[in-house]
């Protein structure tokens, strides 16, 4: 699915200045003056940045932000409303696996060969080649022991990477993350940043939503939005006090002994506690 | 004991009902799974209580009935979005009211001086009366049906599992939805022929809600379904041959009774899980 939905001249600009110059890849993701939004209201405008195969680039902004309006423009599902967006390649979504379906009759190996239907004609149905590229889909993100396992009975991060293998069937190129950390302990945690780190490494975007702003600062670039973007680029250019404020709303709380970056915005949440659910996360504006 | 179950064998009229409610029950078991995991219960409730006034006129002017009733679910289908729409209400009570008013209103044509004899039929279906016509319109568009199901079942489990991933996967979900719908009315419009208006749901739900129970993928949930509503179906036509009970309402208390011990046997497994661990 080559999801083009540039409205304009397509511009050619020099890379930024810094950081993803160790991965010189193909320019992935172009959005140019963007506004994107609902029946003609826009809910997200001035996004500018760029993105290159094999970056993992964290998404910072509170609830209502513009985040998941973004990811669904990134997925071809909302038109430009101005300005240009272009996507060169396949993209998938990793939805919170909190909301998924327990209760629905289907193994992990279902689940991952479901993302090779974006592949396929619609009279066309999935082959056995799809169902090995799937359980291969299901090895890379550790879960091939478990392919004829019941969904439903998956912690959340083993559903989260079940998942994201979908979106490997789906030969996606562009893999959008939401709030992937959400009810996660500290060892899911730490698996998936070694995950999403392996994903990037084989040269795919990862685009991960998030509340975490520790996190973000071991990616290649950040994206703050409210409402508009406020800023863009490498977390150690980007994060400082200034556009954390502008992000959150001026709610900021300071960790003592890390000025500067050890800045958190309220809805931080605690990664040692995995039943801890905050309803309010990830909520469409 | 043979001859109890080879008698009844002998009667035309008691063989072309075996012969309906066993193409009814392998569709209606194989569509009911899809209804019962995308919670399309009411909605097929529904369909199939507003096509009544189509199956009424139809018989009154002495239409097929297969007309009378798809065009009867198609106005049904037609007057719940436009009331939707109007009212302002939700879907819930647009439904409500919209099929309560044409079942209200069908009842009226049927209870007028006019009306022919055996619409009760209409209501309570009419296994017995089943025709080879029939019989060859059941198995011809159930078929159609199994073979729509069987192209759709990656698509309708993608989406059933997660309607947000549905643009993504390149499955456009409003339409999917509809498809299913329209699958639905078609199968109610064959099954109410044989289970009337008022009982047609039951085979549509319960089969399927029993097999859920007792079976944890698609696949073996579909055969699960299959097997519970044609053996509900020829026990409750076994019953109405012995018992002289109203074949359609044997069959319908047959597919409680198999939902019953389905619920029963899975609360057995689940203690008998918890023991164990």
């Amino acid at each position: 699915m080559d999801a083009k939905l540039s409205d304009g001249e397509r511009h050619r600009s020099a890379s930024p200045g810094s950081g993803l110059r160790e991965r010189p890849g193909r320019k992935l993701i172009e959005a140019l003056d963007l506004a994107i939004g609902y029946d003609g209201r826009p809910v997200l405008s001035e996004v500018r940045f760029e993105a290159w195969y094999g970056s993992r680039i964290g998404l910072l902004g509170p609830n209502g932000g513009g985040k998941t309006t973004l990811f669904r423009a990134l997925l071809g599902e909302l038109k430009p409303l101005s300005g240009s967006l272009t996507v060169e390649g396949a993209s998938a979504t990793v939805p919170q696996s909190d909301r998924s379906r327990l209760d629905y009759p289907v193994t992990c190996l279902d689940v991952a060969t479901m993302g090779a239907l974006a592949r396929l004609r619609w009279w066309q149905r999935p082959t056995r080649g799809d169902r090995a590229k799937a359980a291969e889909a299901l090895g890379t993100v550790g879960m091939g022991d478990r392919a004829d396992d019941s969904f439903g009975d998956l912690s959340g991060g083993q559903r989260q990477r079940v998942l994201i293998a979908r979106a490997l069937t789906a030969e996606a190129d562009l893999l959008l993350l939401d709030e992937p950390y959400t009810g996660l302990d500290s060892k899911s945690a730490k698996r998936l940043d070694r995950l999403i780190e392996e994903l990037a490494g084989d040269g795919r975007t990862v685009m991960i939503a998030t509340h975490d702003v520790e996190q973000a600062q071991g990616w290649d670039r950040v994206l703050c939005l409210n409402r508009t973007q406020i800023a863009f680029g490498p977390p150690d250019d980007v994060l400082d006090r200034k556009v954390l404020e502008a992000t959150y709303g001026g709610h900021i709380v300071e960790i003592p002994g890390e000025p500067g970056h050890g800045v958190l915005p309220p809805h931080h949440h605690d990664h040692e506690d995995p039943v801890h659910r905050d309803p309010a996360h990830g909520e469409l504006p | 004991m043979i001859d109890a179950i080879f008698e009844p064998l002998s009667y035309g009229i008691t063989l072309r009902a075996l012969a309906e409610i066993t193409l009814i029950g392998i569709v209606s078991g194989a569509i009911g799974c899809w209804i019962v995991l995308y919670e399309l219960s009411y909605s097929a409730e529904s369909l199939a209580h507003g096509l009544f006034p189509g199956l009424v006129a139809a018989a009154l002017i002495g239409a097929p009935l297969l007309l009378g009733g798809a065009v009867g679910i198609l106005i049904a289908a037609i007057l719940v979005v436009v009331a939707g729409r109007m009212a302002g209400e939700s879907p819930d009570t647009a439904i409500a009211v919209v099929i309560t008013s044409l079942f209200g209103a069908g009842v009226l044509m049927a209870l007028s001086p006019d009306s022919p004899a055996g619409l009760q039929g209409l209501l309570f279906g009419d296994l017995l009366g089943t025709t080879v016509t029939d019989i060859l319109v059941a198995a011809v568009i159930g078929s159609a049906v199994l073979v729509a199901l069987w192209l759709l079942h990656e698509r309708l489990l993608a989406v059933g599992f997660d309607p947000g991933s549905g643009p993504a996967l390149g499955v456009p979900v409003g339409v999917l939805n509809l498809i299913l719908l329209g699958l639905v009315a078609t199968t109610i419009l064959v099954a109410v022929q044989g289970l009337g208006n008022l009982l047609v749901a039951a085979i549509l739900v319960g089969p399927a809600a029993a097999a859920r129970l007792l079976t944890r993928r698609v696949w073996p949930m579909m055969l699960a379904a299959g097997a519970v509503a044609v053996t509900a179906g020829v026990a409750g036509i076994y019953a109405s041959y012995y018992l002289k009970t109203a074949a359609g309402a044997s069959v319908v208390i047959a597919l409680v009774l198999c939902y019953l011990l389905a619920a029963a046997a899975a609360q057995l497994r689940d203690r008998t899980a918890a023991v164990r661990h």
